[in-house]
């Protein structure tokens, strides 16, 4: 028989708050994170504005052993506070009986936000302008000089599930993935799919990271991927919306406590919901570009079905990638519409990153826990800053308002630059 | 239903000792040395100025000439990833959309682009530095770079497709793109485990029955001035630079450190039933997959544990997977490094590993002349694994004639030795992070 595979424990650190029930009030109240940055003085950037976590203080969440994790990144510090926010509401702090062989660790993490001031420096001081060239000679005197071995490696993209392997024994299967906006999303599926087959009883997974930075806020608006709605950030976030220009770039992590069902009732713990399905393709198209047909969107929508066993009139929830890009929103309604024929007018689907921003790697992570959420509480969050509609965008985006109504099942996608496509399923608990 | 079983039909090793499965299996048995002083770049003021180097990687020789201008936009670390794809692909007879367009293949295609996916390792891609320092001096006026110019006007010096050509995952779309691969696509980012935990997810993955052929392995390149900078700042380096060939010595007395590298492998991990039905030829069997990690405290990233408990704990798990006990291990393929602490680690594990067993075990060890291939390392001995078990030969480890006692391991040296292999057991793990993997090898019996 297959092993079922629950969520016995969520935390997460977003630009709304960093507890589980502040945030999705604020979620169901409609508000924004955005403001203007504050990461870096992003003043004269074609975008000066971001959904950034504030004021965040890992010590306060761990407040034993602090020292070991205080060379983390940023990105790091968002992920050990969700792990051990999630950990302790799993109930797993209070002496649970438990097999560290068979704990792990499966993150969408992101890489460490790079040492700029000291790359930069060397990266100045290198440039030979006469000989258009990098002299590494004088790039390397400056370079051994500023940069720090420990910070430059905590950048790897792996180092916070090492990080959280230590804090909590995890000694199982330790993974990370970058599939870009993907990763959350597709680490959790793996992680589920770990528990299914006997891998591992429980799974640390979920997704952080942090580009507001000066490079990696270059690189989206060079790719002209960001809203530059500057007189007025906190309406920029539109997902669906005719007027959207771009996604707000945020930060942050999700971590989620995924358990067997069998295992968890046994040690008395709470399963929030169901992890069903999960499905993943690529594009194979463009590097650039989602297919026109968005056939990788409504093949990973369909897998997950498939997996999860479920029809489509079982699903009363969508979350949405919904990132307010031109050609994301109008192809992922494409795909909604070709995977749900008849009933996509039907089902409501929202996107929360038009409250917290794109938490990029992690965007999956807080998204998934949004759906447990709202199968708990039968209550489904709105698209904010929704007000005129796109006749490309014709489907039921729940427009600035959180509606109640039963949820059974959701579903939650997330697409990734290159053409990475994953979808999960949760539903409610069922004996 | 029956498991479904996996094996493996292609190979597609990209590395400084040779591109293809026989160009690197016969620079192996000849004990080839593909490491060097630098010549990527100055390395005089480094105090590590050795790499392994790859001569002659062109994208045009490996994608349709549709898809020559996307080379534009490929980090050193994709055009090797893309080199290896099409080997692999190459060597398992797969008519994939690249070899019907190229020429190479004759239609129709023998699988379905929904069937096949990818699973590849990559690192952290270093931005072309070159390019971004051009850049960041553009806003910079004696010597003082200033970030308002920079958001200004000295972004807009980098091409608009910039961050495409350094995302992890950039490695795996351009292969799905060139071959048609429309299945699960995954990019595992854990260092130098990451070939390893992608093949070991690949294996699962066609095996739950999702997909039947994935390309999987990994690739990077650490053959620049920032990946280099920061394996020396980490102190993982020999220093040995007059003897540049002959510096990495893994498991030797006298070694002193790894040396940085580019390079990796692809593979074809096939469902058996698809491999036959389209009349493959079959190297061998995957039947073994374990992971772990080392739970040890990140304030000393680059310190292993000292018993190696994630490698055999991971070793472990993939036994008990491959449902065989150690006695019936052949062959160890080791990650050996060259570092003093990472191949203690190692060795110990292997030796908790074998028990009595350890003194007849012969173990593989080839990054004394290939060296640290980051998320590539993995593939690379993963494919030499497979390699002596076809060919019933153990390349040596170069330069390490003398085996440091203390690893007390049978390791291969000098020649080539013949073994009758049923099983090998390949390890893999990151120098820091913790991650752990391993992968069992059989022999394929219809």
């Amino acid at each position: 028989m297959k092993r079922r595979v629950v969520i016995t424990g969520m935390g997460w650190i977003t630009p709304l708050g960093h507890d589980i029930e502040s945030v999705w009030q604020r979620l169901l109240r409609a508000e924004s994170g955005v403001a203007a940055t504050t990461n870096f003085d992003a003043r004269t950037f074609p975008t000066q504005f971001s959904a950034e976590v504030k004021n965040f203080d890992l010590e306060k969440f761990i407040n034993d052993r602090y020292d070991e994790h205080k060379a983390a990144s940023r990105n790091t510090r968002f992920a050990l506070a969700a792990a051990e926010m999630a950990w302790c509401g799993a109930g797993l702090n209070a002496g649970a009986q438990v097999d560290p062989e068979q704990v792990g660790v499966y993150l969408g993490g992101g890489e460490g936000p790079i040492d700029f001031d000291s790359f930069v420096a060397a990266a100045v001081a290198g440039w030979n302008a006469e000989k258009k060239d990098l002299d590494s000679i004088r790039w390397a005197e400056v370079a051994y000089q500023k940069l720090n071995a420990v910070r430059e490696f905590e950048q790897d993209p792996n180092c916070a599930a090492g990080h959280i392997a230590y804090r909590f024994n995890a000694q199982g299967p330790n993974f990370n993935t970058l599939t870009a906006c993907a990763a959350s999303t597709q680490a959790i599926g793996e992680a589920t799919c770990m528990i299914r087959r006997g891998d591992a009883d429980i799974m640390i997974s979920g997704g952080a990271h942090s580009m507001i930075h000066p490079l990696g806020v270059t690189g989206f608006n060079r790719l002209t991927a960001l809203s530059t709605r500057n007189d007025s950030c906190i309406t920029a976030s539109r997902p669906f919306d005719a007027t959207r220009d771009g996604f707000v770039l945020g930060e942050g992590a999700g971590i989620l406590i995924l358990e067997e069902y069998e295992s968890a009732r046994r040690r008395g713990a709470r399963p929030l919901a169901e992890i069903v399905g999960y499905g993943s393709t690529a594009d194979a198209f463009r590097v650039t570009d989602i297919h026109e047909s968005a056939r990788g969107a409504s093949a990973a929508m369909r897998a997950a079905l498939s997996d999860a066993n479920l029809d489509i009139a079982e699903i009363d929830y969508i979350s949405a990638h919904g990132t307010g890009t031109e050609e994301n929103d109008k192809l992922e309604t494409l795909a909604i519409r070709t995977v749900f024929g008849s009933l996509a007018k039907n089902v409501p689907i929202s996107s929360i990153k038009s409250m917290m921003g794109h938490l990029v790697a992690a965007a999956g992570a807080v998204e998934l826990i949004t759906c447990v959420l709202a199968i708990r509480d039968d209550t489904v969050p709105p698209t904010s800053n929704f007000s005129t509609p796109d006749p490309n965008c014709d489907l039921d985006y729940v427009p600035n308002k959180a509606r109640k109504k039963p949820v059974r099942a959701a579903l939650s996608n997330s697409f990734g630059f290159g053409g990475q496509n994953d979808t999960l399923i949760v539903r409610r608990i069922s004996e | 239903m029956t498991a479904r079983r996996v094996v493996i039909t292609g190979l597609g090793p990209v590395t400084p000792i040779g591109i293809g499965a026989t160009a690197f299996w016969n620079a192996l048995l000849e004990g080839v040395s593909g490491i060097r002083r630098v010549r990527a770049f100055d390395p005089s003021r480094f105090d590590s100025q050795m790499a392994g180097e790859i001569d002659g990687v062109e994208v045009g020789n490996y994608v349709p000439k549709s898809y020559r201008k996307a080379a534009k936009i490929m980090a050193r670390d994709i055009v090797l990833a893309v080199a290896g794809a099409y080997e692999a692909v190459k060597d398992a007879g797969l008519r994939t959309k690249c070899m019907l367009e190229r020429g190479e293949a004759n239609g129709p295609s023998n699988v379905d682009p929904t069937r096949i996916g990818a699973n590849i390792g990559a690192g952290l891609i270093c931005a072309d530095l070159p390019e971004l320092a051009a850049a960041l001096h553009s806003a910079s006026e004696n010597g003082q770079f200033s970030l308002a110019r920079w958001g200004s006007e000295g972004m807009n010096n980098l091409t608009p497709l910039w961050l495409l050509k350094f995302l992890p995952n950039m490695l795996a779309c351009h292969v799905t793109i060139v071959h048609d691969c429309q299945g699960p696509s995954n990019t595992i980012t854990c260092g130098e485990a990451s070939s390893h935990l992608a093949i070991g997810e690949a294996f699962r993955t066609i095996a739950r029955g999702v997909e039947d052929v994935c390309i999987c392995g990994g690739a990077e390149s650490k053959d620049n001035a920032m990946a280099l900078l920061r394996q020396s700042l980490g102190k993982r380096l020999s220093r040995r630079n007059d003897l540049p060939d002959k510096a990495c010595r893994p498991f030797a007395v006298d070694r002193d450190g790894t040396v940085v590298s580019e390079g990796g492998g692809l593979v074809i991990l096939e469902e058996l039933e698809h491999a036959k039905a389209r009349g493959a030829t079959i190297y061998a069997e995957l039947v073994g997959f374990g992971a772990s990690n080392d739970a040890c405290s990140p304030a000393q990233p680059s310190v292993p544990h000292p018993e190696g408990r994630g490698i055999l704990l991971a070793s472990r798990k993939a036994l008990r997977d491959a449902g065989i006990d150690a006695g019936q291990i052949d062959m160890i393929g080791a990650f050996g490094v060259g570092t003093p602490e990472h191949d203690r680690s190692e060795a110990a594990a292997i030796r908790a590993l074998l028990g009595e067993r350890v003194t007849q075990v012969p173990v593989m060890a080839i990054k004394g002349g290939i060296g640290n291939n980051g998320a590539g390392s993995g593939a690379i001995d993963f494919i030499a694994a497979v390699l002596a078990m076809q060919n019933a030969t153990i390349p040596p480890a170069i330069h390490s004639a003398e085996v440091d006692p203390a690893c007390g391991l049978k390791l291969v040296t000098g020649k080539p030795i013949d073994a009758r292999i049923d099983h090998v057991l390949s390890i893999g793990f990151a120098m820091g992070g913790g991650q752990n993997a391993a992968l069992v090898i059989r022999r394929y019996r219809p």
